[in-house]
């Protein structure tokens, strides 16, 4: 039935070329741990990426249920995790996935400066991905403090007073960040929209040129 | 395609490339794929139920509410607000809800509940001299007998809430559909 379906519609729209351009090329020997099982190193990128996907799904799941307000955020956090099925498991994926997704990106890059990958003519995709990483960052600050919890409010004065320990500007940014003069009902909402609006946008953006990247210039070669 | 696993055990041990016989990448394909849809299902099927959740959650039951004293209520329907405990999620409060209150000829009380049944405006007693004693909505002029019977527009008659008398206080309960008409 699937077939007919696929058919059907690869009728009208040939789409088989495109996927096929996407997803149909060879993967190296040496990036392959059927061959290789040291080659398991090579899986980090796309690990990185799985449990992004993961964190996009789990994080549009919680937005049915949290409230970026400070009377009720604590409140919806508890409701959705406590009195909502599954809520402990949906919001753990978002909270786990938030520290894994560090993990892998981390073991990534160490993968990427220790196979030599970031050098000509692959400077360019180094520097996205220096730039994801910076994304990724600021979402797990961001996202911190949504649960308005003491964890959350005190890491985020934390954070800010660092911020706002940068010479000259320093007043600025703390003043940008909290969207006030103190860390509070404004500070949530602005997060709140960086968290879920503004970071995932760009990150979808960079991502779309790191894979664009390594799909037009292939895996670096063997040691 | 799913007859090729049956003909693979028919002819086990043939030679490979006979036409009925399940390929490697086919074998392939369903195994992966069987082990990819597992996994994928293992990770959308928490997050679906948590967003169905509301639909499974059973109905809380409303208890009685003293409403007002026995001796208040006449022929003609009177509105009287109550405070229901409602629990919203994480939001807790108490909603004033409002009943109409009257006495049918043979002396029985009964209270209807003043949403419109076509789309969930409020109804007023006796509110347009056009429809004098009846309820009446001011959203696209429904209009109602004292019982609640749907006179145009709307397409059911008005809810009505169970009511009992106790020690000279009236009370309402559980709203439900009209039983009077």
């Amino acid at each position: 039935m699937f077939k007919n379906m696929y058919n059907w519609i690869d009728e009208r729209l040939d789409i088989t070329p495109m996927w096929r351009d996407v997803a149909d090329h060879e993967v190296p020997e040496h990036v392959n741990p059927a061959h290789h099982f040291s080659a398991f190193v090579y899986c980090f990128g796309g690990l990185t990426f799985f449990i992004t996907v993961i964190q996009i799904l789990s994080g549009m799941f919680l937005t049915m249920y949290y409230t970026p307000d400070i009377i009720n955020a604590y409140a919806s956090v508890d409701y959705l995790q406590h009195k909502v099925a599954f809520g402990v498991i949906v919001r753990g994926m978002h909270h786990w996935g938030a520290s894994l997704v560090i993990v892998m990106m981390f073991l990534h890059t160490l993968r990427v400066f220790f196979t030599g990958s970031y050098k000509a003519p692959r400077e360019m995709n180094w520097v996205v991905g220096m730039l994801i990483f910076f994304v990724m960052l600021g979402l797990g600050f961001t996202g911190y403090l949504l649960p308005w919890d003491n964890k959350a409010y005190f890491a985020t004065q934390v954070g800010i007073k660092i911020a706002a320990s940068v010479p000259f500007i320093g007043q600025y940014i703390a003043t940008l960040m909290q969207g006030g003069e103190i860390v509070g009902a404004q500070t949530l909402t602005r997060f709140f929209a960086i968290h879920v609006f503004f970071l995932p946008g760009v990150l979808l953006a960079l991502l779309a040129g790191h894979f664009f990247m390594i799909r037009k210039q292939g895996i670096s070669g063997p040691l | 395609m799913s007859d090729h696993n049956k003909h693979n055990e028919e002819q086990h041990g043939k030679k490979p490339g006979t036409k009925r016989e399940m390929s490697r990448r086919q074998f392939l394909s369903y195994t992966l794929g069987g082990a990819g849809g597992f996994m994928a299902a293992g990770m959308m099927i928490p997050m679906l139920r948590f967003a169905v959740d509301p639909v499974l959650k059973p109905k809380a039951a409303s208890d009685w509410i003293k409403v007002v004293e026995e001796s208040k209520i006449t022929n003609v329907p009177q509105s009287f607000t109550f405070q229901v405990h409602q629990v919203d999620g994480w939001y807790e409060s108490d909603a004033e809800l409002v009943a109409w209150i009257s006495k049918d000829s043979s002396g029985k009380m009964f209270a209807l509940n003043p949403t419109c049944k076509h789309l969930g405006c409020t109804v007023n007693w006796n509110d347009n001299p056009a429809y004098k004693d009846q309820y009446f909505c001011p959203c696209h002029g429904a209009h109602y007998t004292q019982d609640g019977k749907n006179l145009a527009v709307a397409p059911k008659p008005l809810d009505e809430y169970t009511l009992k008398v106790e020690n000279g206080f009236v009370y309402v309960g559980q709203l439900h559909a009209n039983t009077r008409v």
